[in-house]
């Protein structure tokens, strides 16, 4: 049973992702009024990428073509290591939250050096703009985990979502602000409205696509899926840690079904969210975008300070 | 065994081993080869004798104290304390000695011919001696020889380049600085014996009752600007920028990985043992310069283009962490909660070794660059990696631990950081808690920024085509520089993987400390598998991470290459450049990466750009010839900190000046005045 | 906002439905090399298309343009336009080749990886169009490329564009498309 649930956690990220993706599509689509790709059009995307040739620059070196393997295995191993579905699993070995945030950032900085690699200039300016925004997240992130850390008193995730559910409607209004600090930040990691518009075909106003103008065939597949997986371990985070709802408490056939039920319906009404979000509004100038991470900080930080 | 290894001769040993190769190097100065094997050979000789010793000194805890006769002066004792916490910063300097050593004997080779090799040897060695000094000393005279012996060494290699009239300023600047940082030491040690009668570290221990309190705040601040000033802190770090990259790069290695850490030593044996017990405000300003100095350094450095001034920024910001651990660490100690201050302590020591491996890393690798393109503006690098793939790595490994990347060092110490900082802000009260809170937040934002700032290191110096034609000229470091490099890199992967090793060695120094004996219960606990706290649970293993991300790399990489699509061709193409011809001048630049973080601080970097432009037409202004743009952060520490204080030193020197005013018979009044008042006095 | 969400709801949809009879309304030609019926089968579910203007009079591009409104839906043929040639499959050519775009037009060919397929959208990209025989085209893509296909019209309809796309794939031979 304990290894249906592990192959389960380990595969539910790389396999859920694109749907995800997809799914924020068909809804955008739809408020614009169009029918839209289907849900599944992500997941034919990297098929046919995979069974694409490549062209490499010469200018590249090795590390632009080991980046995208490491993103890829980096969003696999942090997608296995946060808790989805289950708050049974313990996990003291890769279960803490600055790992979390550090082994993303690892990911980062593959990313960014990759669209450096190549020497043009679009890719050079993206990966200025993604560490810059990057930069700024990351305080944003910590803190945000550093609230829900102070009020479970511990910084291990799963042990986040093993707590009790009054204990968070204790503390309803901070677990609240950093909530709404950590959907700021959520939007700025995964390249989303108002940071960056997935669907653009404008390089200057590219930030994540300028890193990746350069890649094809599978190593494109990787660094999409990658950014599925990142979009999703961001809402799986987003939707687990803050409001620890439905997860399985103990291991048995309905109890994990019905945790990856509520668990997808929760990730869904996020989805929602997001496209409901990136239909409304639009993208903001850059230099308005750090002014919205230092509201995400503030958030945080009257929250943390309101708690007891 | 370990008696005899650990014993004073070992010691004596030690010591006469740098100074046999400095002696030996300035005899040897005529052959440059010769000099320079010479002393190399006794500094890694040394080096390797002082990691056996402090190393044993540790594990056996085996500590020594004592004493060595024929002092001419009374209050002058060379008496030599040896406990588990100088071992520990011998065992730093050992280490980061021995791979320098190793990279100067291919590094030096550059210098041959232009200037005296002999004496670069001799002070080199001389200068490590002069840090072991300052690491033992008991007596206040004596560890001010040491430290007199280590800033004058540095000064002359700082100064060793002295073609380029920058170095002779920047080594002008650094010694002016250092000895202001003296005289405050000086003056702290002069009150302490004021109070207490003696020199001697022990007396003053045990004699610290005698302090008034207000003699007690005037030596912590003396002690902390003199010592603060040697270590970096935000604003005496004005020499920082300056001399490190004047230095030759192994130098700068070591004084950026340990000189500045003395500093760091004095401050946690006299506020955490000497001086104890102390008020918690002073727990307070540390952390306070911690956060500063964290902040400010990465923002500076990534304002920077010249590469070794953006390294020795990035030393500023690790101080800043480093003071954010001992900070914290003397807030519990004062609130007399020791197992958190024990933890705090124990992330301020791991900080401490591996921001010494890492950045003489950084630096080693920057002087490789260096020496084959001959100029340090990362501006006209580019595409080194195709030249230079060792370097490349290693340098790759550098980054990838400054900026707190699993699995490598640096994470781990800034985790036991966070840890500690969390614990604060759980258990303080409010007015504290903010400015854990604070603490916290300035941790984040500049792991964050330090990611950004290598990132930008790394792109511009390796990555992409070529900026300028030197670049093709350079071929890759001969095998010394590489085996420094390299075993450095692989120290810094492997104490980030056996990081609750080595936490647990760290452990027993923090016990040693009298106010961190008793521990009610333990809160670090480092079992075999990852560092864990106890009573919040969290734990972090580096293996774990290490063995999992590399099992999800070889499966992806095998799925992806093998299993899916095998008939794929890969062909070599030019880049993407939208149907124009790339050249050079389309890369992102350094200054032009960091800009927009430049901008969004402005407030605190204050930018400037001034444009100048020449026209082919003086009437006429609308035919340009040349247009020169510059870029400058604003000088905020010289306008507002260390000018007005010269002004007012000035001013105060030219109305002291009317006392001399050439006139025989003014002196000889003065000295009729001189005589009443003493006889006044007398009766 | 909820303005807009009301307006959104309101709007009814006016999609262009997809049926049998307008295939014969798709006036592609194929030249060149044939393509493969399993490059046809890898992209009939997903295929980008990288569109290069190489000097033409923007008719062709606003019609292609037009293909991603609500009344055409590009999208749900799985169809998308990319901003990179390295991500296209499919490179649509429109206007005469121009002498200052011809290494732009053949540097971005090379810059597509295989397998690949080269429509030239337009009369003027299939022969030099209106500025035929003028001195500063080079006269239709097949002067600098080998195309595959054709797809004429001055320029066509957002329609006929669509339906050929789509008869390219042989989607409608082969397999009836179903759209709810």
């Amino acid at each position: 049973m304990t290894i249906i649930i592990l192959e389960i956690q380990i595969i539910l990220t790389p396999l859920v992702s694109p749907l995800c993706a997809g799914v924020i599509n068909k809804i955008k689509a739809r408020l614009q009024n169009r029918k839209g790709a289907s849900i599944f059009q992500p997941y034919r995307d990297l098929w046919k990428l995979l069974h694409k040739d490549e062209i490499i620059s010469r200018d590249a070196s090795w590390i632009f073509r080991i980046a995208p393997f490491i993103v890829f295995s980096i969003t696999l191993l942090i997608g296995a290591s946060i808790p989805l579905f289950t708050s049974f699993l313990t996990n003291t070995l890769t279960g803490d939250m600055l790992l979390i945030v550090y082994a993303l950032a690892i990911g980062t900085f593959f990313l960014a050096l990759g669209g450096l690699d190549i020497g043009s200039a679009f890719g050079g300016f993206g990966s200025s703009r993604e560490m810059t925004l990057s930069a700024l997240a990351e305080g944003g992130f910590i803190f945000s985990l550093l609230t829900i850390a102070l009020i479970n008193g511990t910084t291990n995730i799963f042990a986040i979502a093993n707590a009790d559910i009054f204990l968070h409607g204790k503390y309803l209004f901070p677990t609240l602000l950093a909530f709404g600090g950590f959907l700021v930040v959520l939007l700025a990691e995964t390249a989303r409205f108002p940071y960056d518009n997935p669907a653009t075909h404008l390089e200057l106003t590219m930030i994540h696509e300028a890193m990746i103008l350069e890649y094809s065939g599978k190593k494109l597949a990787l660094m999409e899926w990658a950014s599925f997986n990142k979009l999703f371990i961001f809402l799986a985070l987003w939707v687990n840690l803050f409001f620890p709802i439905g997860l399985a408490y103990t291991p048995g056939v309905i109890t994990i079904s019905m945790g990856i039920i509520i668990f997808m319906i929760k990730i869904f009404l996020g989805v929602l969210l997001i496209a409901l979000l990136e239909s409304s509004m639009a993208k903001f100038r850059f230099f308005r975008l750090p002014d919205l991470l230092l509201i995400s900080f503030i958030l945080n930080a009257i929250a943390i300070g309101l708690i007891r | 065994m370990l008696e005899i290894i650990t014993s004073p001769i070992s010691f004596f040993i030690l010591l006469s081993l740098f100074f046999v190769g400095a002696i030996g190097s300035l005899l040897l100065r005529k052959d440059d080869d010769s000099a320079n094997i010479w002393s190399n050979f006794f500094a890694i000789a040394g080096s390797l004798w002082g990691l056996l010793f402090s190393v044993a000194t540790i594990i056996s805890e085996h500590t020594a104290a004592f004493l060595v006769n024929g002092s001419p002066f009374p209050l002058l004792s060379f008496s030599f304390n040896i406990d588990l916490l100088s071992a520990f910063f011998i065992f730093i300097i050992s280490l980061i000695a021995l791979f320098c050593s190793i990279y100067a004997v291919g590094y030096v080779r550059h210098y041959y011919q232009k200037y005296n090799i002999g004496a670069l040897g001799f002070f080199y060695n001389f200068f490590i001696l002069g840090i072991l000094l300052v690491l033992t000393a008991s007596n206040g005279i004596f560890f001010l020889i040491g430290w007199e012996i280590m800033s004058v060494a540095s000064f002359f290699m700082v100064i060793y380049d002295r073609d380029d009239q920058e170095n002779v300023k920047a080594g002008f600047l650094y010694l002016v600085m250092t000895y202001i940082g003296t005289a405050f030491i000086v003056v702290a040690f002069l009150l302490l014996y004021k109070f207490i009668g003696s020199f001697d570290f022990v007396t003053i221990k045990s004699g610290v009752a005698l302090l008034p309190i207000g003699a007690k705040n005037i030596i912590f601040l003396a002690a902390l600007i003199g010592f603060g000033v040697k270590a970096g802190i935000i604003p005496l770090h004005i020499w920082l920028p300056a001399a490190h990259p004047a230095a030759p790069s192994h130098i700068s290695a070591l004084m950026s990985g340990v000189m500045i850490k003395t500093g760091i030593f004095m401050m946690m044996r006299l506020f955490l043992d000497i001086l104890q017990p102390i008020p918690i405000w002073w727990g307070i300003v540390v952390l306070i310069i911690g956060i500063i100095s964290s902040l400010l350094g990465v923002l500076y450095a990534l304002t920077e283009h010249d590469i070794k001034r953006l390294l020795a920024y990035h030393s500023i910001e690790n101080i800043g962490i480093i003071l954010l651990g001992l900070g914290s660490a003397l807030i519990f100690s004062s609130l007399s909660m020791p197992a958190l201050a024990f933890l705090s302590l124990v992330a301020a020591l791991f900080h401490t070794l591996n921001h010494a491996i890492f950045k003489s890393l950084l630096f080693l690798g920057a002087g490789s660059v260096i020496n084959q393109m001959h100029t340090r503006n990362m501006e006209e690098y580019g595409g080194l990696i195709k030249y230079m793939p060792q370097t490349a790595f290693f340098f790759l490994i550098g980054s990838m631990a400054i900026s707190a990347l699993p699995p490598f060092n640096g994470f781990f110490s800034e985790w036991l950081t966070f840890q500690s900082l969390f614990q604060g802000i759980a258990i303080l009260d409010s007015s504290m808690r903010w400015l854990f809170i604070l603490a916290v937040g300035a941790l984040a934002f500049t792991g964050g920024l330090a990611l950004a700032c290598f990132v930008k290191a790394f792109g511009s110096i390796f990555l992409a085509r070529p900026r300028s034609t030197e670049v093709t000229h350079a071929k890759e470091s001969p095998r010394s520089m590489l085996i420094g490099m390299g075993a450095l890199a692989m120290l810094s992967f492997l104490f980030g993987i056996f990081s609750s090793q080595t936490v647990s060695l760290l452990e027993k120094i923090g016990r040693s400390f009298d106010v961190l004996q008793k521990i009610p219960e333990t809160i670090l606990v480092s079992n075999s598998q990852g560092l864990m706290i106890e009573n919040s649970f969290s734990s972090v293993s580096g293996l774990t991470f290490l063995l999992s991300l590399v099992g999800a790399l070889i499966v992806v990489a095998i799925i992806i290459d093998l299993i899916i699509n095998r008939s794929q061709k890969i062909k070599i193409g030019a880049t993407w450049d939208c149907g124009t011809d790339l050249n050079p001048r389309m890369e992102i630049t350094s200054t032009g990466f960091a800009r927009s973080i430049v901008v969004i601080f402005k407030g605190i970097l204050k930018p400037s750009i001034q444009h100048t432009i020449d026209y082919s037409d003086s009437e006429s202004r609308y035919l340009p010839r040349t247009r020169t743009v510059s870029l400058g952060v604003g000088d905020v520490y010289k306008s507002y900190f260390y000018q007005p204080i010269l002004t007012m030193i000035t001013s105060l020197s030219m109305r002291v000046k009317n006392i001399q005013s050439g006139n025989t018979n003014i002196y000889v009044l003065y000295i009729l005045i001189a005589l009443l008042v003493s006889l006044f006095s007398i009766l | 906002m909820f303005k807009l969400f009301l307006k959104i709801f309101k709007t009814p949809s006016n999609i262009i439905p997809l049926q049998n009879k307008d295939s014969d309304q798709a006036g592609i030609v194929a030249v060149g090399k044939k393509i493969e019926n399993k490059v046809k089968k890898l992209f009939r579910g997903s295929l980008t298309i990288r569109q290069i203007d190489a000097g033409s009079d923007n008719a062709c591009e606003q019609e292609l343009v037009a293909l991603s409104n609500s009344f055409y839906d590009i999208e749900r043929f799985g169809i998308h336009f990319v901003a990179s040639p390295r991500h296209a499959d499919m490179l649509l050519v429109t206007g005469p080749v121009t002498r200052n775009m011809a290494e732009a037009v053949k540097r971005a060919y090379e810059a597509t990886p295989e397998p690949k397929i080269v429509v030239a959208v337009g009369d003027d990209a299939i022969d030099g169009g209106i500025f035929k025989d003028s001195y500063a085209v080079l006269g239709g893509v097949d002067s600098v490329l080998s195309v595959n296909y054709q797809i004429p019209g001055n320029p066509p309809t957002p329609k006929k564009i669509l339906f050929s796309l789509l008869n390219i794939l042989e989607n409608l031979d082969k397999k009836p498309v179903i759209l709810k």
